[in-house]
């Protein structure tokens, strides 16, 4: 299973298959096909094929290319590396934040995950819901809502828990949610889920009978766990620290929000704010980018050759025997205690703190005077708010299009990689998932590279946005359509061809309607990490032309946090209802692997 | 010896097994529900039955793996698992050596370490030395012919390998009692059975004491010194394998051991081991019935298919002389079935393959009257 087609399910059928190309005998229907350009499957499948060439391509050419230009506009020069990164750039320190940043919140995020994902699946636990229930935040709960809910609660002087529970028990108050170890936690605290997700399925691909013969050989407990669990379950661990450590470094919006506060940088805010002073130096900016996609690359290459390298470790597997629960005992009301405290810590305080503030004029910790002054007024202002409007108009109108045309991209794209042998198919593969190593503000800065030189009109337009979407989200419809089309039978097809339909009529006839359950999970995903997607959309919009992630940042850049809250709760709330139409719809597979910001 | 006495195991309806037993809320489901046997020295005792039936269950509460919810399992003096007295004994302890279906061959360890793992694992008193460690997996490879791959990573070797360095594994501490779970049923169809003869001859020359558990009859009638059918978690029928195959106590047994052609009828005389009775479509005599019924008893009648002896002419004189029409014939390679119609009734003969006989046929049938067995109508 490589990184990009890793998906999660929670019903316990182990991790979907991985898109194996079934090997189809039909040499060179590509190649016929695209010598017959005129006839509509060769259309079709060419212009995908361009499309996600495109797609996936030209920004890093173009990011590539503006970057070395040397100032003179002819000629390779490294001007932009050593003003980004020499003498009193800071970059050194940058790329330590960066580094104890993504690392700190990767290892949160794996301890807490893993040892959730053991306790849910192979303990007596109670409260077996909760875990999965908190396992959707962050789906339901953007990043950038995530980190101002903290900021409400660890702000050193308004912050609750400082206020409500420090400064009258010890005195002082000593959480300061604007440090690393700030952004450590509230990034750690939304990855884990992730964390969690992947390592339940790792527990439950694992036969357990693999464990069982070491206890029947006469090893104790904990001789069982150090000398089969773990070391069996290692590669897993190792995929999923260094894809927690991708995202961590790629996120925006929690040192957008928690580190520009006290001038501790990472790459990407560091991006953000070279691109913000005046006069922009666009070539320093690339460098950053390049930077940072140079280290996300070789994180998600490596967790992807780990990956396939743990493919060795799969052995036989006989029926799928239910292993026995390890039976808690008398720490069963401890764990279960504990479990509660997580979700209470990491799901309730959260969201309730962000209603709170909702309701405030000035957001301040509880007392008799701020409880009594609560008021509608935040909601009546966000409901009059004419962008308001005009952004969730235009959030749908993104969300929809990215989610319908990349759904329909990757159904003829993972059709021409599984059901065809025409040469460079692997390639395609490849290049379908390309975008998944590219982080969402690099993306931001290569297209407005593209789109400032290019004379299409699209700078300044919401069709920017839905290039970009388009791009992001490529790998993931991708994986959702791959794993549909990896379950249809091939026979399915010839049929309909033997009974005489062309190809296009197979495709829409056949495939297109089988594949549809996994190609509505895969629109209703798209959707949901459209509305949030931030980190790219902050580089490419243009006033007016708002969505509903960046009318939040707005907000939070002009310090209306209780408009801000407002705001969020009805996001929340939006997306609420768009999870559960995704699981009424039974799309179930794969919607808990989050793996955007 | 093992003895597993009034053996239950029921599972609270909750959750995820709800719909999958099948079953109303709340209501508590028996996998097992009573299972009594004993397991001698030295006998490899088989538990068989359709998939579902409790057969893994009862290993795994056996092996300590699952826990059951009543009853009490010995080994030799000492107690497993009893209710009554709240013991259970932690799988780690009981000192069992398991092959499991998957074989669950560790795929981060060689050849060695999988056989040595059990060795390693004792408690620092009982465990030999390196080098006693060394002698015995050495040893224990040897009997099962993989001392050549001792260093190999385990996952490069082949189904049949990984099924015998299981096998090793299980072997390598002389455990009182090994417990095989269809071990043989990942392997192709060839290969399986070469390594029953392997198995029965391995258990054999080193005296082992085994249960095995099977689904596949033709393995539990080679194999087992003992077999005990199971059908919804309780045993139908012990007995040795010939016992079994040709004196089937229930229904379930002849028709799940073979094939059979059954027929209801009722009893008109009885003397001694000979039971007569009446079909819709004749008189059936049997001999040597040990279970008696009363006259006027219903009784089921089972016939093996090659139990049925067809001719073209009939032979006058001889008990249980049937005649009826050829229905239809299949020709298997080393066996031929007829079908023949006796008015609405189909009975199964398999014979030699020399012998042909074209549909529309009149024949005429025999059965001896030992063959004919008795089962009681559930």
């Amino acid at each position: 299973m490589t990184l990009a087609t890793t998906t999660t399910r929670d019903d316990g059928a182990g991790p979907a298959p991985a898109p194996q190309p079934p090997e189809v005998t039909r040499p060179g229907r590509l190649v016929r096909l695209l010598r017959r350009p005129l006839s509509l499957q060769g259309l079709l499948v060419g212009g995908a094929v361009i499309i996600v060439g495109y797609l996936a391509v030209v920004p890093l050419g173009y990011l590539i290319h503006d970057t070395f230009l040397s100032a003179d506009g002819n000629g390779v020069s490294f001007g932009a590396f050593s003003r980004a990164y020499g003498g009193n750039s800071q970059s050194g320190e940058m790329m330590l934040n960066s580094l104890w940043f993504a690392v700190g919140a990767a290892a949160l995020a794996l301890v807490l995950g893993t040892s959730l994902a053991y306790i849910q699946v192979r303990t007596d636990t109670p409260f077996k819901a909760l875990f999965f229930a908190a396992s959707l935040v962050p789906l339901i709960v953007p990043g950038i809502l995530y980190a101002t809910s903290w900021i409400f609660l660890g702000d050193p002087s308004s912050g609750l828990l400082n206020a409500l529970v420090f400064k009258p028990l010890f005195g002082s108050t000593p959480i300061n949610i604007y440090s690393v170890w700030g952004m450590i936690w509230v990034q750690g605290l939304h990855l884990a889920p992730v964390a969690f997700l992947l390592m339940v399925a790792a527990f439950r691909a694992m036969d357990p009978s693999l464990e069982e013969s070491a206890a029947m050989s006469g090893a104790s407990r904990i001789t069982v766990l150090r000398r089969v669990t773990v070391p069996l379950l290692r590669p897993a661990m190792i995929s999923a620290a260094l894809l927690m450590f991708v995202q961590s470094l790629e996120s925006f919006e929690v040192p957008g929000l928690l580190g520009l506060q006290n001038g501790i940088y990472v790459f990407t805010s560091r991006i953000y704010f070279v691109l913000r002073a005046y006069p922009v130096d666009y070539g320093a900016a690339g460098a950053y980018a390049i930077g940072l996609l140079v280290i996300a690359a070789a994180g998600v290459l490596l967790s992807a050759w780990l990956q396939r390298s743990s493919r060795n470790f799969q052995t036989v597997t006989g029926k799928a025997f239910r292993p026995r629960p390890v039976e808690l005992g008398r720490a069963r009301p401890f764990v279960g205690a504990g479990v509660i405290l997580y979700f209470l810590l990491t799901v309730v305080l959260p969201v309730a703190v962000l209603v709170y503030a909702s309701l405030l004029k000035y957001y301040a910790a509880p007392t008799h005077k701020t409880l009594s002054q609560m008021t509608l007024a935040n909601y009546r202002q966000v409901l009059n708010m004419p962008l308001a409007f005009t952004a969730l108009k235009n959030s749908l109108i993104v969300g929809l299009g990215a989610a319908t045309a990349v759904m329909l991209l990757t159904s003829i794209v993972s059709w021409v990689v599984l059901r065809t042998k025409a040469p460079g198919r692997r390639a395609l593969d490849l290049l379908a998932f390309t975008p998944i190593v590219i982080p969402g503000l690099v993306l931001g800065l290569a297209l407005s590279f593209v789109y400032l030189r290019m004379p299409l009109p699209i700078y300044g337009t919401l069709l920017i946005l839905l290039v970009s979407y388009c791009t992001r989200y490529l790998p993931y419809g991708m994986r959702y359509a791959s794993s549909a089309m990896a379950q249809m039978s091939p026979e399915l097809e010839e049929s309909a061809a033997v009974s005489g339909a062309s190809w296009f009529q197979t495709f829409r006839r056949v495939v297109l309607p089988l594949m549809s359950g996994g190609i509505l999970a895969g629109w209703v995903y798209i959707l949901v990490v459209s509305f949030r997607e931030l980190s790219s959309t902050i580089l490419l919009y243009s006033p007016g032309k708002e969505v509903l992630s960046v009318l939040i940042w707005e907000q939070f850049e002009n310090g209306q946090f209780t408009t801000l809250a407002a705001l969020g709760v009805l996001m929340v709330v939006l997306l609420v209802v768009l999870v559960s139409v995704a699981y009424r719809l039974g799309a179930r597979f794969g919607l808990q692997n989050d793996s955007a910001n | 010896m093992l003895t597993v006495e009034s053996l239950k195991k029921s599972y609270d309806d909750t959750s995820g097994r709800k719909a999958k037993r099948g079953s109303g809320a709340g209501t508590r489901v028996y996998a097992v529900g009573g299972v009594d046997f004993e397991v001698h020295d030295g006998e490899l005792f088989t538990l068989l039955g359709p998939s579902g039936c409790g057969k893994t269950t009862t290993l795994r509460s056996v092996a300590g793996l699952e826990r059951p919810t009543e009853g009490r399992v010995t080994l030799g003096g000492k107690v497993l698992y009893d209710h009554k007295q709240g013991i259970n004994m932690r799988a780690n302890r009981r000192g069992l050596g398991m092959v499991f279906q998957s074989y669950a061959i560790w795929p981060h360890m060689s050849v060695f370490k999988n056989v040595s793992f059990p060795l390693d694992v004792l408690p620092r008193g009982k465990r030999p030395d390196r080098k006693e460690i060394e002698d015995r997996v050495g040893q224990v490879l040897d009997v099962i012919e993989l001392g050549a791959y001792a260093s190999r990573p385990a996952t490069k070797l082949s189904g049949g390998q990984q099924q015998r360095l299981a096998l090793a594994r299980a072997l390598v501490t002389r455990p009182e009692l090994m417990l095989l779970d269809e071990p043989l049923s990942n392997l192709d169809a060839k290969l399986r059975e070469t390594m029953r003869f392997e198995l029965k001859r391995l258990q054999r020359e080193l005296n082992l004491t085994a249960i095995y558990v099977t689904h596949d009859q033709s393995e539990a009638l080679v194999m087992s010194n003992r077999i005990a059918v199971m059908n919804q978690g309780r045993i139908e029928q012990i007995g040795k394998p010939r016992e079994i195959y040709t004196k089937p106590a229930t229904r379930f047994v002849a028709e799940f051991i073979g094939t059979s052609n059954f027929m209801e009828a009722k009893v008109v005389s009885v003397k001694g081991d000979e039971v007569q009775a009446d079909t819709a479509h004749g008189r059936m005599v049997a001999r040597g019935v040990e279970r008696t019924p009363a006259i006027g008893d219903t009784v089921l009648i089972s016939i093996r298919p090659e139990c049925v002896d067809l001719s073209r002419e009939p032979r006058g004189d001889v008990p249980n002389e049937w005649s009826g029409t050829i229905r239809n014939r299949a020709f298997m390679g080393d066996v031929v079935d007829h079908i023949v119609g006796v008015g609405d009734l189909e009975i199964r003969n398999r014979s030699n393959p020399n012998l042909s006989i074209p549909p529309g046929t009149e024949v005429h049938f025999t059965v001896a009257p030992d063959k004919v067995t008795l089962v009681p109508v559930d």
